[in-house]
């Protein structure tokens, strides 16, 4: 590793594309026979917090599906608690998931609705889940998140959303598609893109 | 705005619009990205421990009944953050093609022979000073769609996690004098020539194993917590 006179590294790592062939080693459920690591659903029983689905599609910018995609999901339980780092966390709940696009760009995770979680200064975020989009053509991991349409009130004071311009809002806030079911679409690029944060 | 992570060092990645890649032309945002704080759900992030791991996990030679064909090399190194402090108990994964250049992915249509003993999947665990090995086949160049007679030099895929959803990595490791680096459009995205020669490992005569395998060394350096530990205020 090249350093400085101080043993510092001369900087990052550079992110590559996942390419189009991780499948075997990141998502094999179903398909390879390596373990899974962590798959698309994240409930464990006596886990905090209303079972619910998550369905999307991924697009590119001329509105053709992604299938070779791979989404991680990244949130707090239904109390609003994260997975403290020294293991699953309370009642096992790991909090973290992994899907791949398929067939039409399709996607999906079941898991909990997350709960409020603490923002900078002492404010309070609306419930959300964070997502890192990985595919062949992104060179860097796409960061962005998913808010749900019946805590409208919290999105007014969400630290995060209030970053966003207003007319860009709606791509981050999922569909209700029915009794415990969301949909939520990204757009990778275009007139339709969905928002992505650099942090 | 909290940002707890040092932002500059985010330049050493490419940029999402890279056009010589082609892909990268209608999977890349046209919008400027959002810069949000580093809130709780940034800082926190998932732990894997060794129980996401089997002793075979990290040597893709034995993962099957024969032994692979190819050339038997060792790949270690050490994972630290930008201050080179250690990153311990992070999970890696890796995967990559055979000698022949072929993945086992079910969509990957290059002529090249599959090799039953090879499946090309790994994961270790960084130990205690941040050092990680695994034991593999050297993997070979593979054609790709991108432009007329392109070619992926010889790379292995590496994912990294380290303590936040900020340190999360997803990058490939190339080798020492691979001319196809210097044609390679996803290589060449990093702007940085420095950047680009952090992603090849080095040949290491220590690392050999004598009558065995080849060894490189690949260290992965992690966004760090703060860089001011090392930055004396009387300087300047
Ligand atoms: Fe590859």
């Amino acid at each position: 590793m090249m350093t400085d006179a101080r043993g510092k590294p001369d900087g990052i790592t550079p992110s590559q594309t996942v390419g189009p062939f991780f499948a075997y080693a990141l998502t094999p459920g179903g398909r390879y026979a390596f373990e899974v690591l962590a798959g698309d659903d994240l409930t464990v029983p006596g886990v905090a917090g209303e079972a619910v689905q998550v369905s999307g599609r991924v697009l590119d910018g001329e509105g053709k599906p992604v299938a070779d995609a791979f989404l991680e999901i990244w949130q707090a339980d239904g109390a609003g608690r994260y997975p403290d780092g020294s293991g699953p966390g309370n009642t096992g709940f790991r909090g973290f998931g992994r899907a791949e696009t398929r067939d039409e760009g399709r996607f999906a995770f079941r898991t909990v609705k997350p709960g409020p979680v603490a923002g900078p200064d002492g404010s309070a975020q609306a419930p959300h889940i964070c997502i890192g989009l990985f595919a062949r053509g992104v060179l860097r991991r796409l960061y962005t998140r998913i808010y749900f349409p019946e805590d409208a009130q919290a999105h007014g004071k969400d630290p995060v959303l209030a970053l966003v311009p207003a007319d860009r809002r709606g791509t981050l806030i999922a569909r209700t598609a029915g009794p415990g079911a969301y949909t939520f679409d990204i757009v990778l690029n275009g007139a339709d893109e969905t928002v992505f944060f650099e942090a | 705005m909290a940002l707890i992570y040092p932002v500059r060092s985010l330049a050493a990645h490419p940029p999402y619009l890279a056009p010589d890649y082609v892909s990268t032309r209608l999977r890349s945002p046209s919008r400027p990205l959002v810069i949000v704080p580093h809130t709780l759900s940034e800082l926190s992030g998932p732990a894997f421990g060794h129980d996401a791991v089997r002793e075979n996990h990290m040597d893709l030679t034995v993962q099957h009944a024969g032994e692979p064909l190819g050339e038997r090399i060792i790949v270690t190194g050490r994972v630290t953050d930008e201050d080179g402090r250690p990153i311990p108990d992070t999970l890696i994964e890796i995967w990559q093609a055979n000698a022949a250049g072929r993945y086992v992915h079910v969509s990957d249509q290059h002529p090249a022979p599959l090799d039953p003993n090879f499946t090309g999947a790994g994961r270790c665990v960084t130990g205690p000073d941040g050092s990680y090995r695994f034991v593999t086949i050297k993997p070979g160049a593979y054609p790709w769609r991108n432009h007329h007679n392109a070619w992926r030099p010889a790379h292995i895929h590496l994912s990294l996690f380290g303590p936040s959803f900020l340190t999360r990595l997803v990058t490939q490791m190339y080798f020492p004098g691979d001319p196809l680096l210097a044609i390679d459009p996803i290589y060449q995205s990093i702007p940085d020539e420095r950047a680009r020669q952090r992603l090849i490992s080095s040949f290491d005569i220590d690392t050999t194993m004598p009558e065995w395998a080849l060894g490189y060394r690949f260290d992965i350096v992690l966004r760090g917590r703060n860089e001011t530990p090392w930055e004396d205020p009387h300087d300047d």
